[in-house]
């Protein structure tokens, strides 16, 4: 078993996500943390609220893209943020659930809204041990 | 950066010859300092713009170009429709027309200065900033169409500001060529709650005092003087824009190769001109462009409202409004004849000279001014655009300090509120709604922003008018 994690990784103006874990899908939750993680930290999220996402592409990296900016569209969009993730992926098909709140601005001091993820840095790859990782750098 | 694949050309402009796909040379407008200082990774954005299809002259980056995506931020390249000329989503940016404007207040220091804890209160009142704010004002489909139409014209029409600032704003405060119907439902309903917002990041109003003029004939044509009061808004198309990037760049990226586009990386995306998706989102984007007018139109409608609650009587006039992150279609000299092209300014602010035709009738004999957002803790520069600029880079020059750290690395040296209370013994008043970004965007994450100005003007990209430091800074 791999150990699942997210992490930031620098970029001059903007920042760079990474999410790893067993398995793709793993590594596209995590990917979603570490996006979270850019706004506030993700301890300071409640999971109250379920949010539905679904989104496809026509290979994996432009996946990773795509449901990030949709994660980026629901937290613009309800004023949310998100801290729990459950993602399926089939076929070059994402259905997944995201948990979180609204943002409270007293509690959770959010820092900066990303405004799109972009293809700097992307990757959706295996490494050596077989863990997965998907990257990318998020504008914000 | 390593410098040896550059040749010198003079003090402040390194050259690399074009080489492999590289259809014209890369241009860094910069001193050796500033040169150095940049990422690697500036370099080889630098060559991949040079690369692309239609790029005419040079691909250029200005004093204060660091990393950016697919272009380098601080990059300007122009493209000839006729020769399959492209335009780059990511050339623009998510941040369609992010730019800065400045006001002159009437006011001097010495006046605001017993006042500023009333007037930064009043302005983080009502102006609203911060990741979550939402706007006073709701658009229904109509008016949204309207807006994205008209831009600040639209603005100044609803009773957000007075005919004469529209002057006073590039494109007169309306892009013409706008298609509000090919902006998606998703970009609209994003900037639905979002007219009249400051946004995050490195956004910001601040109040700023004038405190060295270079040239006092220039200065005194912008109605400024040293010990006055102005106050500058940066910021640009909201969530309208930023999903309009989003969207756009997955579609280029997808449709490059059905375009016969042999893509360096695919973060370059881009669609030739003459195309459906390369018109589609030419529409797009300006409708955004017009967004982002619209938007600070309104902050200063806004603003102007805050400054009567504490200064009653004080007219604000609006100096000059630019955005940086645009394609524009221009007319520009090349190898002695006119040419019509689209040139990209991602993180560029265009500084054209005196007598230029677009520019309004005030500013004709002076030039275009050109302002430069700084941090809450140095100083921003007000500066002139050149003749000199339109030959070395189609009348571009550079936009800001830029970035020497990462936000991560912020964090780890700074913390907000130490920030704030620093900077209040200097006598700046940081309002923010969090901490954690005023440590991301702590004034020692940027660059110098004096040496990008100096270079800027020592390159003749554009000329120093004014120093302006802050006195009040509303973060989002």
């Amino acid at each position: 078993m791999y150990m699942n994690y997210w992490a930031h990784f620098p970029h001059e103006a903007d920042v760079g996500i990474r999410g790893v874990g067993a398995s793709k899908q793993e590594a596209f939750e995590q990917a979603a943390m570490a996006l979270a993680a850019v706004v506030t930290d993700p301890q300071r999220i409640a999971p109250r609220e379920e949010v539905t996402i679904a989104c496809s592409a026509p290979d994996d990296e432009l996946l990773l893209v795509d449901w990030l900016n949709a994660l980026i569209y629901e937290m613009a969009t309800r004023k949310m943020l998100f801290a729990r993730f459950e993602v399926h992926l089939t076929g070059g098909r994402l259905n997944a659930k995201a948990w979180g709140e609204k943002v409270d601005v007293a509690r959770h001091e959010p820092a900066v809204e990303p405004k799109g993820a972009c293809y700097t840095e992307l990757k959706v790859t295996q490494d050596a041990a077989g863990a997965w990782i998907a990257q990318c750098v998020v504008d914000v | 950066m390593d410098l040896q694949k550059f040749s010198q050309q003079s003090e402040t402009e390194w050259r690399v010859d074009a080489f492999d796909r590289m259809r014209v040379p890369g241009i860094i407008f910069a001193t050796e300092e500033l040169i150095r200082q940049m990422d690697q990774k500036v370099f080889e954005q630098l060559v991949n713009v040079a690369c692309l299809p239609g790029i005419v002259q040079g691909s250029y980056a200005m004093p204060d170009a660091h990393w950016g995506y697919g272009f380098p931020i601080g990059g300007v390249a122009a493209f000839d429709p006729d020769r399959g000329g492209v335009v780059s989503a990511g050339g623009v940016g998510f941040d369609i027309s992010c730019g800065v404007r400045t006001l002159r207040t009437g006011l001097r220091t010495e006046d605001v200065q017993p006042m500023k804890g009333r007037l930064a209160d009043a302005l983080f009142r009502r102006i609203p900033a911060g990741v979550g704010s939402t706007g006073r004002l709701h658009l229904d489909a109509s008016e949204m169409d309207a807006m994205l139409c008209g831009g600040a014209q639209w603005a100044v029409e609803r009773g957000y500001g007075v005919k004469q600032d529209l002057e006073r704003i590039e494109e007169r405060g309306c892009m013409r060529g706008a298609k509000p119907m090919v902006v998606s439902d998703h970009a609209k309903t994003r900037q639905r709650d979002e007219m009249g917002t400051l946004g995050s990041g490195n956004h910001y109003l601040e109040v700023q005092s004038v405190v060295k003029v270079f040239d006092v004939e220039a200065a005194s044509a912008l109605g400024i003087q040293e010990g006055e009061v102005v106050i500058s808004i940066h910021c640009g198309s909201r969530g309208l824009g930023h999903q309009i990037g989003t969207e756009f760049l997955k579609d280029m990226a997808i449709a490059a190769a059905d375009s016969g586009i042999d893509l360096p990386d695919r973060e370059l995306a881009c669609a030739p001109i003459h195309s459906e998706i390369g018109e589609r989102y030419l529409g797009a984007m300006r409708a955004a462009i017009n967004c982002a007018l619209a938007n600070r139109q309104i902050l200063t409608h806004l603003l102007r409202h805050a400054m009567q609650e504490v200064f009653p009587g004080a007219e604000l006039a609006l100096i000059y409004d630019v955005s940086h992150n645009t394609c524009k279609v221009e007319e520009h000299p090349v190898n002695g004849r006119s040419m019509r092209l689209y040139v990209h300014r991602k993180g560029a602010t265009r500084a054209f000279g005196p007598g230029h035709p677009d520019l309004p009738e005030a500013l004709r004999t002076i030039g275009q001014p050109v302002l430069i957002g700084g941090t809450m803790g140095t100083a921003s520069y007000i500066l002139i655009g050149t003749k000199e600029s339109e030959k070395h880079s189609f009348g571009s020059s550079c936009h800001g300090a830029g970035r020497q750290m990462s936000r991560h690395q912020a964090l780890k040296n700074w913390q907000g509120r130490q920030v704030v209370d620093d900077l209040a013994k200097r006598g700046i008043l940081v309002r923010s709604p969090s901490y954690r970004g005023v440590a991301e965007e702590a004034p020692g994450a940027y660059k110098d922003v004096s040496a990008v100005v100096d270079a800027a003007d020592r390159a003749g990209l554009s000329r120093k008018i004014a120093r302006l430091e802050p006195v009040i800074t509303i973060k989002g």
